[in-house]
Formats: C-alpha cells, structure tokens, sequence
C-alpha cells in the first residue's frame, strides 16, 4: 500500500506546492518575498556573528563564571571537592554562602603577590629581549629583496610546525648538565665543571623569548615593511643621517608593530606553564605553576579558582589597553 | 636666439662668458644593471634659474634629480655644485634640498615639526628654529595650520608644507620632482605662480623635473628636453617652442604639424621644401643648414595656420582641405582639416566673435595658409 500510496502523495504535495507558488506570484505578493529574503539575509548575519559569540558564550563565559562560583566556595573533602555555594534549610529558606575567604587569603599570602609579581617581571623582561631581538630581524626582513622575504617569514613560522612542548624539552637537551652546551664547552676546553643553566630563571627567560619571538617579528615585520622608505629619504635629505633617521622617523612610526608585538608577547608569557614547569627550578615563581599545584598538588579548588580570577584581571588590564591601542590606530587609519 | 637683440636686463647667465655654472653635470652615465637611465649627460645650471628637466615618463629625468640629491651615484662622469664635486658626498652632506613628489612628509609629526625638521638637525638654539620655521610657514601662508597633522590636510596644502619645509635650510639649490602634479588644472596654475614668487623672493637655483610641457613653459628660464637618457634640447621656453630642433621637441612641445619632404631650393635667405604630404611646395624664408636634397620635415604650429572658406589668392604656403573635425575649447576651436594627400593637419583659431554665426563646420572646403616664417624646418 504504501509502495501505491507513495508516488500518489509525491504528486499530491507538488501540485499543492506548485499552485501555491502560482498563487503567491498571481496575486503579487512579491513584497512578503522580499521581506523573508530580507529577514533571512538578516538572520545569516546574524548567525555569522552568532556563532562564534555562542561558543564562547559556551566554553568561555560558563567557564568562567563555574570557576568563579568554586572561588566563592569553601575547600572540602568531598567529591567534588568545594562546598556548594547555596543550600535550602527546611525546603523553604534558601541559604547562599559566598566566601571572600580565598582571595584575602591569596592577598595576605605573600606566595602569590610574589608569584604575580614574578610572572609580571619575567613577561615583561622577555618582551623587552624579544623586542631587541625582534625589531632588527623584522627590519631585516622588511628591507630584504622582495623575493627573499617570503622565504626569509617562512624560516620564522618554521618553527611552529613543531610542536611546542617537544622544543620546550630539545631546550632540556640542549641546557643540561651533561647537555649540547656543556659538552661541547668542556670538549674545547673552555669550561672544567658544567654550567648550571637548567633549573635556572635565566633558562625560563630563554624558554620564553625563544617560544614567543615569532610573535614579536610578525606585527613588526608586517609594520616596517609599510613604511614609505621617500619618508628616509626626505630625512637624510633634510641633513639626517641614516642612525638619526632611524630613531626619528622609522621608530616611531614603527610603535604600532611594537605594542601590537609587545601584547602578543606579555599576555601569554604572564600565564604560561608549561616553560617554567620544565626549565624553571623549584625557586621560579610564576602564577601558571601555582595554579598548577593548587588544583593537582594541594586539590584547593578554591584558591585555585581564585587564583585563575585574580590572572585573568590581571591580563585583562593589558588587553583592553591592546584593543584600546588597535581601536585607536584603526580611527588614525580612516 | 630669439631674444638675443632684446635688451640686456633679462636674466640669462648662460649667455654671459664671466659667469660660472653652478651646477655642472659632466658626461654623467647613470646604468641599473643592463637598462641605461642616464648617457652621457652633460648641463650647465647656473645661480637662481629655475630649470625645468622635461620629458616623458622614464626618459632618465627622475633619476638625474636623484643623482643631484645624492640618492642615486652615477655610474660614470661627475657632478659639480659651487665647484665641489658631489661624488661620495651623502645627502645629508648636500647643501641641496629636494621637494618629493609624495611630498614624503612625516606623518607622526605635525605640520610645524615638519618643517622645524631640517633645522633641528643644524643644532641651531631653539628660538631660531621656531623663527624660522614661523617664517618660513607664513611664507607659503600656512601660518594658521602648524598645529595640524600633514593628513588633516588638503593637497594644495601638504605641497605649500613640502615646498616650506624643502626651503627652510635655504639650500643653494632646490630640487623639485612633479611638484604639481599631485595638484587639480585650477590649483596648479595658482601653485606655479607662487612658486615663481617665492622663487623670486628667496633667490634659490630650482631644478624642476616635469612631464608637464605647460608646467615647464610656465616657469622656467630654461628647459632640458630629455628622451632615453639624453639631453636633446637645452633652450629657453621661447626657443623649444618656437625653434625646436627636432621633430620629437617639436612634438613634444605643443602641437604640431610635420610635413616631411625634400629640401629643393636651398639659398641662404629662403629654403623651399617639395612635400608630397602637403601636396604642395612649402617655402621658408629663412635659410636652413641643411645640403640640397636633404630630407628634412616642415613643422608648422596649429596657432600660426590660418583658415578660410575663400582662396586668400596666395601663391605661396596655401593648401586646399576638408574639415574633419571641429572641436569648439571655448576660448578657441581646433580644426581637423584633411589635406587632399590624406593627411589630416591640425589648425587653432581663436574665438573671436561671440557665438559666430558663421563659424567653419564639418565637411566644408576651406584653405589653410600660413606665412612664410611660420614653419621650423629640422632634418631629424
């Protein structure tokens, strides 16, 4: 029967469908058509926006406020391991507990300003060194031939096609007591007993400006290599030599490359990990390592939450004055 | 050539023996690899001309400026200024100034700072940069402007800011590359005025690089024609239009007809040229180093033809036609006439009554004649 009844039906739903169309273009409701194509259009804009604003609403923002609900909480030995925020009593009064205790414990604790202020002392110290190291590189790109500087960017994205931790720990092999370094200075005879370089801040600093150079080169290269290069020549023209010119005119027309280096450097060398973790010795301090023992060492979920709000402000600060800087330099711009 | 019997008040060092140049570019050879931008060039610029290099784009002029400046070094010859030779001299060395034809101002200064630039590199006190730069501003009255940055600009205004900041060092020798060309046909005209002026009132040798013919006869002394690296016409803007030597300067200049044709009477006073273009034999009265039989071109410019529907009964240089084309430019009309050989010539006439009545239409039979000193015969 239904094999039967099925083309039978087909026709039916196309005749109906047909006529429909018939109808609406007969008695010219041209109009309404356009008002959906309209508000189809609309909703396709709206969904290219949506979406992506839907999945950080979904692994951004719940996230973030289930983190900052466990930071209100109170430390248990339980599963999970914090206490519920609220509770009823007698299924009638709901009682809700926030609890400042954490952060006036991360604030009266002098590890975690210490840790702060450590990550915020060896960020900015790697940006400084990547922004040394950088700029001549990305200027040296920039003023490169025109077919070399493909190849010239391509040795500096290089890198990221491996993967980040397996160069992290190559640094292990390379920094090691009985390591590249140490054996070829004690092999020439330079050195009797091996550096200690493992361990060390100063192999979190090499971690961190080597990991994050490329992110400091690209924003400059992409600046320097807009620069009107008649602007030098008006300069050494007007009695300026090439050094001088470079500081009067190439720098600061260059500043927007260097913030835009600068931020991408500083915001995730603040909250990094993984780099003081493997190169860094017990005496390292930085925020991302002590959120680390807090959540897996001591399971404080707590105070790791708090912990994880408290870095969160703090970079906040610098990316508003980033998009502040970018929003700005946009205006210049048109 | 011209002007030689005019009297001795205008100003043309290039003709006095006592003077000396002071710019000498000497058998310059500019090469970028295989391509020869520059061959062979020799000039002679003398103190407060203003010269415009002209020609058309790519024909080396650019490049000879840069060498001036000091960007580019010519390959071989050299350069003298006041007597120096520039060779190995950087440009921050040069008492020399360039006005970009970007303008190249910087952008993250505004337009005082742009200005001051030039001076704050002279280590002069400060209160005498601020004077000058003030002065300097006012000049190019941008006075009220200082504090703006060069994009708050307008054209005309960034190229007054340019030129002022170019001209503060007072440099011997101001070089300028298109400096108008940025500019529309209206600001233009007002621009090369006050650049005359100021060119007057400061007293600096400018050399002017132009594709611009009009430009160029607007405000120069003398003009340098250029075509692939060589000079091939030094002149006053009288002489190129008026006696090119050529028939690419007669071209270049202006419009023009070129008739091409054989020298058949060659006396001192009066050449006569048979042209089979023309259709007709084209007598000259002036006399033409050029032997008998010599291949030479008649040019003859659109303004110093005339034309008529009557036979004006000449039996020189007249010549019977077709209008083509008429188009009507307001303060005069250009006609297309084509001759009975097939060639189409090319006359301008004046506007001089108010909506003429009986003005010259197409396809009408008219005669073009000229007279006799009209045509500039060249044999190149």
């Amino acid at each position: 029967m239904s094999t039967r009844g099925a083309p039978v039906l087909t026709k039916g739903v196309n005749r109906t469908a047909s006529t429909a169309v018939k109808r609406i273009s007969g008695f010219g409701l041209g109009p309404v058509w356009h008002g959906l194509r309209r508000r189809f259009r609309g909703l396709g804009r709206a969904s290219v926006i949506g979406i992506p604003y839907l999945w950080l609403l979904a692994f951004f923002l719940i996230p973030f406020v289930i983190v900052l609900k466990i930071s209100l909480a109170e430390s248990e030995i339980a599963q999970p391991p914090y206490t519920s925020l609220w509770y009823w009593i007698e299924h009638k009064y709901l009682n809700i507990r926030l609890n400042l205790g954490n952060y006036q414990y991360l604030i009266q604790d002098s590890l975690y300003w210490n840790a702060y202020l450590n990550s915020v002392k060896i960020a900015a110290v790697s940006t400084v060194f990547c922004l040394l190291i950088g700029y001549p590189i990305a200027y040296g790109i920039a003023r490169a031939r025109p077919d070399r500087r493909i190849l010239l960017l391509m040795l500096v994205i290089l890198p990221f096609w491996t993967s980040f931790l397996i160069r992290v720990y190559a640094w292990i092999g390379i920094l090691k007591t009985n390591g590249l370094i140490n054996n070829a200075l004690m092999a020439l005879g330079i050195v009797d007993t091996p550096l200690v370089m493992m361990q060390t801040d100063f192999a979190v600093y090499l971690g961190i400006v080597y990991s994050y150079l490329p992110f400091m080169i690209l924003p400059l290269y992409a600046n320097l290599e807009k620069l009107d290069l008649t602007l030098l020549e008006a300069a050494a023209d007007l009695g300026c030599r090439p050094s001088k010119a470079f500081f009067r005119v190439t720098l600061p027309l260059s500043m927007p490359g260097v913030l835009a280096g600068s931020m991408l450097v500083f915001i995730p060398a603040v909250g990094e990990f993984v780099i003081p973790a493997l190169l860094g010795g017990p005496d390292t301090l930085m925020i991302g390592r002590i959120l680390w023992d807090e959540f897996f060492a001591n399971r404080d979920w707590p105070v790791a939450s708090a912990v994880a709000i408290a870095l969160l402000l703090l970079l906040v600060i610098p990316i508003v004055l980033f998009q502040y800087n970018q929003a700005r330099a946009a205006e210049a711009k048109s | 050539m011209a002007e030689s019997s005019k009297a001795p008040a205008v100003f043309q060092p290039w003709r006095d023996p006592n003077e000396t140049p002071y710019v000498s570019i000497e058998r310059v050879t500019k090469k970028f690899g295989e391509f020869v931008a520059v061959y062979e060039l020799s000039l002679e610029i003398y103190r407060k001309e203003l010269f415009c290099l002209l020609g058309a784009s790519g024909c080396g002029k650019s490049t000879l400026l840069r060498m001036l400046a000091g960007f580019e070094q010519p390959s071989s010859g050299r350069i003298l200024i006041d007597g120096v030779d520039m060779a190995g001299i950087p440009p921050y060395e040069r008492p020399v100034n360039m006005m970009f034809q970007s303008y190249a101002l910087f952008p993250h200064m505004n337009v005082a700072q742009n200005v001051a630039f030039g001076l704050k590199q002279e280590k002069l006190p400060a209160s005498e940069v601020r004077k000058r730069a003030e002065e300097m501003l006012e000049l190019v009255k941008l006075g009220a402007f200082a504090k703006r940055k060069p994009h708050q600009l307008s054209g005309g205004q960034r190229q007054r800011v340019a030129l002022a900041r170019s001209l503060v060092k007072r440099p011997k020798l101001l070089l300028l590359d298109e400096p108008l060309a940025a500019l529309d046909k209206k600001l233009r005209e007002h621009t090369q005025f006050e650049l005359m002026n100021i060119q007057e009132q400061v007293g600096v040798t400018f050399v002017v690089v132009t594709h611009d013919q009009q430009e160029a006869m607007t405000l120069s002394t003398r003009i340098g024609v250029m075509d692939e690296g060589e000079l091939i016409q030094i002149g006053t803007p009288t002489d190129i239009y008026e006696f090119p030597q050529s028939r690419y300067v007669a071209d270049f200049i202006g419009s023009v007809n070129i008739f091409a044709g054989k020298m058949i009477v060659d006396e001192p006073d009066h050449v006569v040229i048979h042209s089979e273009e023309a259709g007709m034999d084209i007598f000259v009265n002036h006399g033409v180093s050029a032997g008998p039989d010599a291949d030479v071109w008649a040019a003859i410019r659109p303004e110093k033809m005339h034309i008529s529907r009557e036979d004006p009964a000449r039996e020189q240089n007249c010549v019977r036609g077709i209008v083509d084309e008429v188009a009507y430019m307001g303060d005069s009309s250009t006609y297309l006439v084509k001759l009975e050989s097939g060639k189409i010539v090319r006359i301008t006439q004046p506007n001089l009554l108010r909506g003429n009545p009986d003005r010259i239409l197409w396809d009408e039979q008219v005669y073009l004649y000229w007279d006799a000193s009209s045509p500039v015969v060249v044999t190149k």
